[in-house]
């Protein structure tokens, strides 16, 4: 029917038919508000929202409107030794974990890099670990560290349970138990991304590198290692923003304890917004200087990587 | 500076000869040019030579010591690719002072070195730039600087200026003539393209289908070759092949045309022949000589104006179409479908066994 009505009456293209038609520009807009919606309302506003609670002595289960207190909670928290002393460790931590995880991450990409039988099933189930959801790793990891019936303790030799370590009970070994943990679940990643850079190198390259009699250890220094450094360095800058943000691994594995053995500086924000007196206001405070330093140590990195990249 | 042996060496994959059983031997300083179509072994050839690929049997020699299984950094030669195979992430300078740093050179004499090369090529001027930036006849300045600055006994260069666009391609040609001239360096120079082979080499090493099918001077290639695939293959275009019956000192070629043959190559074709048989005769363009009367006849089917000389495209008239080409001067004009009469220069004339497709040797 339609297409008979068409051909009756063959209108110009350039002028509107009469049926209901709508222009490839506002197709594009019904396309993308949806979604724009959506981050306005659980993103935008909550970002702008929670930088003026920061200024505000607002706690979400008192009943009372947000009062304004100029920089009280970024005085308290930045003259509070107890926060200090969170990011030290946080730091400790992404220093320790990452750098574990770059070192073994690269060497697996480095083991696996030559095609072998079934190395591509060895790499589906290296990156397993990198698939499951951190509070699942977290429980399970905790399972596994349980000083009577743990497997993690037999494995390292300690066969008898009396004496065994107690990892997550021990405030000295439970920061060593999460960067245990986190080194297992996302040392895959590094090699992926690593695997990938190392399979970039044309083997021309190599080639050229033997004719030039350099060594072994010459051609990795020389020529692998800087042609992997920028992938390697977005692995690295990627989980350093991530180890920084170390939050469900350790609710998962210790709840920060135990005391604040591992209170890492996102379960001390946390712990402010919703624990004991709720200080939603000081929790927000806390969340920007955080920012304030991911995007900071974000920025020395890309930096490096310019620098990398241009040489 | 080296000699290079290569003692009945082959490749196989699998079943499949790259390189059949060759051999050949390299004097010190000279330029061998290994000439062929694509997939004829001439690479695998010259990367068995480097180490960069495995021989499946014989032996490499250089210096009389057996390199047969050694690694290319213990062979003490340098490798030209075809694609540069520059190192991207380092400067000019870095991928110059790359072989030197392998081998732990002091500082100071790196900065001599990588100087000394960079004047005699003629890029200091771009030192500090990444390969990247570069034009292709620099990045393969920058590749034989690299090869250079080591000293290495022996050079190896695979298709070094087939990258290059044609203008380039003259331009390296000579620059790289001079430099074997100035180092006296033995240098492998592997091509496809036949007027690079006649013009650089001191030997040409003609191959196809794995097998080496003549080797000789440039002159030896293009005058005498070994067999009708050189002769096809040498020039541009080929040498002309007419087959024909011999019998009492004639041959009888096509469109009815009669060929009386020269003494010398009389005997020799009695010799093998006996009183009469097929044979193919073969001359360059150039062998001929037009006007002036001439045993042969034929129809000018076309005139290629080269700037230098004419080309013709000579119709015998035969049933098969036969064509000859023959070089003419500039300053004559053949209209087309003329009838002309040519003759051949005796000297310039080579025959070929129909069954074996291998050149016939003069009885002088």
């Amino acid at each position: 029917m339609l297409k008979h009505e068409a051909q009756a009456t063959p209108a110009p293209a350039s002028r509107p038919s009469n049926r209901r038609q709508i222009s490839d520009r506002s197709l594009s807009q019904l396309f993308i508000w949806p979604t724009l919606i959506l981050l306005i309302i659980i993103n935008i506003f909550p970002l702008f929202y929670s930088l003026f609670l920061s200024f505000t002595n607002y706690s979400a289960i008192a009943n009372r409107p947000p009062e304004w207190i100029g920089f009280t909670n970024f005085d308290r928290l930045l003259n509070s030794n107890d926060i200090w002393g969170y990011f030290s460790l946080t730091g400790r931590y992404a220093l320790i974990s990452v750098g574990l995880q770059t070192v073994i991450g690269f060497g697996l990409a480095l083991l696996l890099r030559k095609k072998f039988r079934g190395s591509g099933i060895v790499t589906t189930l290296i990156l397993i670990p990198m698939m499951l959801s951190p509070v699942v790793v977290g429980l399970f990891w905790k399972l596994m560290f349980n000083p009577a019936y743990g497997i993690f303790n037999y494995l390292v030799g300690f066969s008898n349970p009396a004496t065994a370590p107690d990892w997550l009970a021990s405030p000295s070994l439970a920061l060593w138990a999460i960067i245990i943990v986190d080194v297992w679940m996302w040392s895959p990643f590094v090699m992926l991304l690593c695997l990938s850079g190392l399979s970039a190198i044309p083997d021309y390259l190599y080639e050229a590198a033997a004719i030039d009699r350099a060594s072994a250890w010459f051609q990795f220094r020389r020529i692998t290692l800087p042609q992997v450094a920028p992938l390697l360095l977005i692995a690295v800058l990627f989980r350093t923003i991530e180890a920084f943000k170390a939050f469900d691994l350790v609710m998962g594995l210790t709840g920060g304890g135990p005391g604040n053995a591992t209170q890492m500086i996102s379960v001390e924000i946390y712990s402010q917004a919703f624990l004991g007196q709720f200080r939603t206001g000081r929790a927000s405070a806390l969340a920007y200087i955080v920012l304030v330093i991911i995007i900071a140590v974000s920025n020395v990195y890309i930096r490096t990587l310019n620098k990398v990249r241009e040489g | 500076m080296a000699t290079i042996q290569l003692q009945q060496v082959e490749k196989k994959f699998g079943d499949v000869y790259a390189v059949q059983p060759m051999d050949l031997t390299i004097q010190d300083g000279e330029f061998v040019v290994l000439l062929g179509p694509s997939g004829c072994g001439k690479t695998t050839t010259l990367r068995m030579i480097s180490g960069l690929e495995a021989v499946s049997s014989g032996q490499i020699l250089l210096n009389g010591r057996d390199v047969t299984w050694a690694h290319p950094s213990d062979r003490d030669i340098a490798f030209v690719f075809q694609f540069f195979a520059l190192y991207p992430h380092l400067s000019v300078w870095q991928n110059i002072a790359f072989p030197l740093q392998a081998q732990g050179e002091s500082g100071a004499e790196v900065e001599k070195r990588v100087a000394e090369v960079a004047a005699l090529l003629r890029i200091e001027h771009l030192l500090r730039l990444r390969p990247g930036a570069l034009s292709g006849g620099d990045q393969q300045r920058i590749a034989l600087a690299r090869a250079l600055v080591r000293r290495p006994a022996a050079f190896l260069m695979d298709e070094p200026l087939g990258a290059l666009d044609a203008e380039l391609r003259e331009t390296m040609r000579a620059e790289i003539k001079r430099l074997h001239i100035d180092q006296h360096a033995t240098t492998v120079y592997v091509t496809h393209d036949q007027i690079e082979a006649m013009a650089m080499g001191d030997r040409i090493v003609v191959m196809s289908n794995a097998v080496v099918q003549q080797v000789g001077t440039p002159a030896d290639v293009y005058h005498k070759p070994h067999n009708l695939f050189v002769a096809r293959f040498i020039g541009s275009p080929g040498m002309n092949l007419l087959s024909g019956g011999y019998a009492d000192g004639i041959v009888a070629l096509p469109g009815g045309n009669r060929y009386p043959v020269p003494e010398a190559w009389d005997r020799a074709l009695r010799a093998r022949l006996g009183q009469a048989g097929r044979v193919i005769v073969g001359f360059r363009p150039e062998a001929t000589r037009i006007g002036g009367g001439g045993a042969l006849t034929a129809t000018v089917y076309a005139a290629d104006m080269h700037g230098g000389y004419t080309m013709l495209h000579l119709s015998l008239n035969g049933e098969d179409g036969e064509m000859v080409h023959a070089r003419a001067s500039r300053q004559e004009h053949f209209k087309i479908g003329e009838v002309v009469r040519f003759d051949l220069h005796p000297d310039m004339v080579r025959f070929f066994d129909a069954e074996t497709e291998v050149a016939l040797e003069e009885v002088r």
